[in-house]
This record gives structure tokens, C-alpha cells and sequence, in this order.
């Protein structure tokens, strides 16, 4: 019981963090995991990269993360406590934005908040990097996906499944 | 200055039920990230819910608030088409195809994560995701990279964020509001004044 607390209370505040999309949340939500749950960087960035195969939201990966701390229960209290209070949110503003109406301050707030979330985003992609590459294997496959994602349209699930694969017969090891 | 108006009339009202579904759809069908796209193809090209001005506003909310871009979008359209309703239809429609897909991998995990087959997969996977993300980090990033303020922004976040490992909380209370005051009215009023 008391977990299902702590989940709540550790999601839905990271819910009311995630300025400029979810990506922005992650390092903090690996701190978080890590203290309360004593979540390995191994475990997180594990769930991370298995919630990319799922369609919708990246983010939905959230809810691999509650399942790992306390089950099928974890996972959909992780899920309801990340999601709920942040469309509550944006469902309110929604509507006094229609009275308010464009201010020049709103622009502002946008120009503000991009280069705060893609600070963020570049925190999240330096700790995925650290613990998933570490040897050359895990470079070159980390390499070749950037590259081909740069250069073509193919998609990414597709991708990812490759990188699966050749980790799978290429026995590297974490 | 057009006199058209912004709003589109629509036709009659949207039911529940067609709400929920086209979500669902977008959510079970947007693999592979791309969800923005599919939403406004829903939205704007596919249904005519809203105009693109329209859509152009409700993604500036989105992005403004926080949560999911994607997320806070179904909630602004499902209120404007059916009220609270709506939000809680679309926003579940959009999450529930990929939530039962990650719970079921989830369980999976739990079972196999100690096996040593399950290693070299989970590191494959690791990898790939970590160039995935490299990636959408690069060109979601490419114009705040751009501008020497922002960038100098990104790069004062991230110190704060992995060098100093400060609280989030404490770093939005810090960098906002130093955004807000370099990105100013005035500033973007005077560039407005000077194209």
C-alpha cells in the first residue's frame, strides 16, 4: 500500500515537471527511481528502450516502470499518476485560454521553455548513452541507428528491432 | 490581415464514440514516434475538426503546459469537440492501445530479465534507443541549438541537470524565469519591428 503511495506521489509529480513533452522528465525520474525504489540505471534504461517498441506516447514507457517496481497494479497506478494530473492541468488552461486570448507573454514563455526542455532532453540522451553504450558493439549499433535515422525515412521500430537482433546474435553482453 | 474566420463551424456534433475510436486508432497504428503527425493529419487534413491556425494554437498550449505534447493535444481537442467528455475519451483512445502493448512486454520482462539471452537482446535494444534518441534530442533541438542565447541556455541546463545534479523543481525556478527575462516581450517586439 504504501508503495502504491509512493508511486503516486513520485509520477504525479513528475507529471507536473514534464515542461515541453516527457522526454524532459527522464533524468530526474532515474534520481527519483533510483531513491525511492532503488531502481538500477541498468532497469531504467532497460524499460526506457523496451517502451519504445509500443505505439502512442513514448512516455508510456512509465508504465513499464511501475510494473517493475510492484506489478501489474504498479504499472497502472504509474500510468494513471503520470497522465492524469498534467491533462487536468492543460484541460484548465485550455479553457481560460480561450478568455485570455495571445499575449505577448506567451510567446515569451514558449521562447523560454524550448531551450529549457531540449537542456533537459540533452541530460536524457547523455544518461541513456552512458549506460547503454558501453563497449564498441553497443557504439556502432548506437551509430548506425543515428545515422540511418538521419539519412532515411525508415522507421524507428524497425530499427530497434535490428539493434535487438544483432544484439541477440552478436551475444553482447551488459 | 485576412478576414476569415479562425474557427471552423462544425457541421454537426461529434459523438463520443467516433472520438474514441479515431484516437485509438492513432494510438495503435503511430509506431515508431511521428505521433504530432498523425494527430494533425487527424485532426486538420482527415476529420476538419479545426483549421491549421487553430491546430498551430492548441499545439503552443500543449508544449506550454506540462505533460505530453501528444497527450495535452487530445485533451484540448475532446474538450472542444464534446467538453470534458471528450478529453477523457480521446486522451484514454490515444493511450490505451500502446499502454496494454507495454504492459504486456513489461510482464515479460519481469519473467525473463535474468536470462542471458534476454541480456544480449536488452542491450541491443539499449543502444538502438540510445541513437533513437540521440536523434530526435539533434532535431528536435536544431533551432534552440542555433540562437546563442537559447544555446547558451541548453547548455546551462544541462551543468545544472548532470554536473551539479541539482532538483528539477529548483532548476525550473532558476532557468525560467532568466528565460523569460531574456526572451522578453520587448526583445521579440523589436525583431517583429525590424523584418
Amino acid at each position: 500500500m504504501s508503495t502504491w503511495l509512493q508511486l503516486t506521489e513520485v509520477f504525479s509529480m513528475l507529471s507536473m515537471l514534464a515542461v515541453g513533452g516527457g522526454s524532459a522528465v527522464l533524468p530526474e525520474m532515474q534520481t527519483l527511481l533510483e531513491r525511492y525504489f532503488g531502481f538500477t540505471q541498468t532497469e531504467f534504461v532497460h524499460a526506457y528502450s523496451i517502451g519504445q517498441l509500443a505505439p502512442g506516447p513514448m512516455m508510456l514507457t512509465v508504465l513499464i516502470m511501475g510494473e517493475i517496481i510492484d506489478g501489474l497494479a504498479g504499472g497502472l497506478i504509474a500510468g494513471l499518476a503520470f497522465f492524469i494530473p498534467s491533462s487536468i492541468l492543460c484541460f484548465s488552461v485550455g479553457r481560460l485560454w480561450r478568455y485570455i486570448g495571445d499575449r505577448p507573454w506567451r510567446q515569451s514563455l514558449q521562447m523560454a521553455l524550448e531551450p529549457l526542455s531540449i537542456g533537459l532532453m540533452c541530460s536524457a540522451a547523455y544518461i541513456i548513452a552512458k549506460e547503454s553504450i558501453f563497449n564498441w558493439q553497443t557504439g556502432a549499433i548506437a551509430l548506425v541507428v543515428a545515422f540511418l535515422l538521419m539519412r532515411t525515412k525508415i522507421n524507428p521500430v524497425l530499427l530497434i528491432l535490428a539493434a535487438a537482433t544483432v544484439g541477440f546474435f552478436g551475444q553482447i553482453h551488459s | 490581415m485576412s478576414q476569415e474566420p479562425l474557427e471552423l463551424q462544425l457541421p454537426e456534433k461529434v459523438s463520443i464514440f467516433t472520438i474514441f475510436r479515431e484516437f485509438l486508432v492513432v494510438g495503435a497504428i503511430s509506431f515508431g514516434g511521428g505521433l504530432f503527425a498523425f494527430l494533425r493529419d487527424l485532426m486538420v487534413d482527415k476529420r476538419k475538426w479545426i483549421t491549421n491556425e487553430e491546430f498551430v494554437v492548441m499545439l503552443s498550449i500543449s508544449q506550454a503546459i506540462p505533460g505530453l505534447n501528444s497527450v495535452n493535444l487530445a485533451v484540448l481537442m475532446g474538450d472542444k469537440l464534446r467538453g470534458s467528455i471528450g478529453s477523457f475519451v480521446a486522451a484514454l483512445g490515444l493511450l490505451l492501445p500502446g499502454a496494454t502493448l507495454v504492459l504486456v512486454i513489461g510482464m515479460f520482462y519481469g519473467v525473463n530479465r535474468h536470462h542471458p539471452m534476454a541480456d544480449h537482446v536488452l542491450a541491443g535494444i539499449a543502444a538502438g534507443a540510445a541513437g533513437l534518441f540521440g536523434t530526435i534530442t539533434w532535431k528536435t533541438g536544431s533551432h534552440a541549438f542555433q540562437g546563442l542565447k537559447s544555446l547558451l541556455l541548453v547548455i546551462f541546463t544541462f551543468v545544472l541537470m548532470i554536473v551539479l545534479k541539482w532538483p528539477l523543481y529548483i532548476i525550473l525556478l532558476v532557468v525560467l524565469p532568466i528565460g523569460l527575462y531574456v526572451f522578453r516581450p520587448s526583445t521579440h517586439e523589436a525583431q517583429k519591428d525590424l523584418k
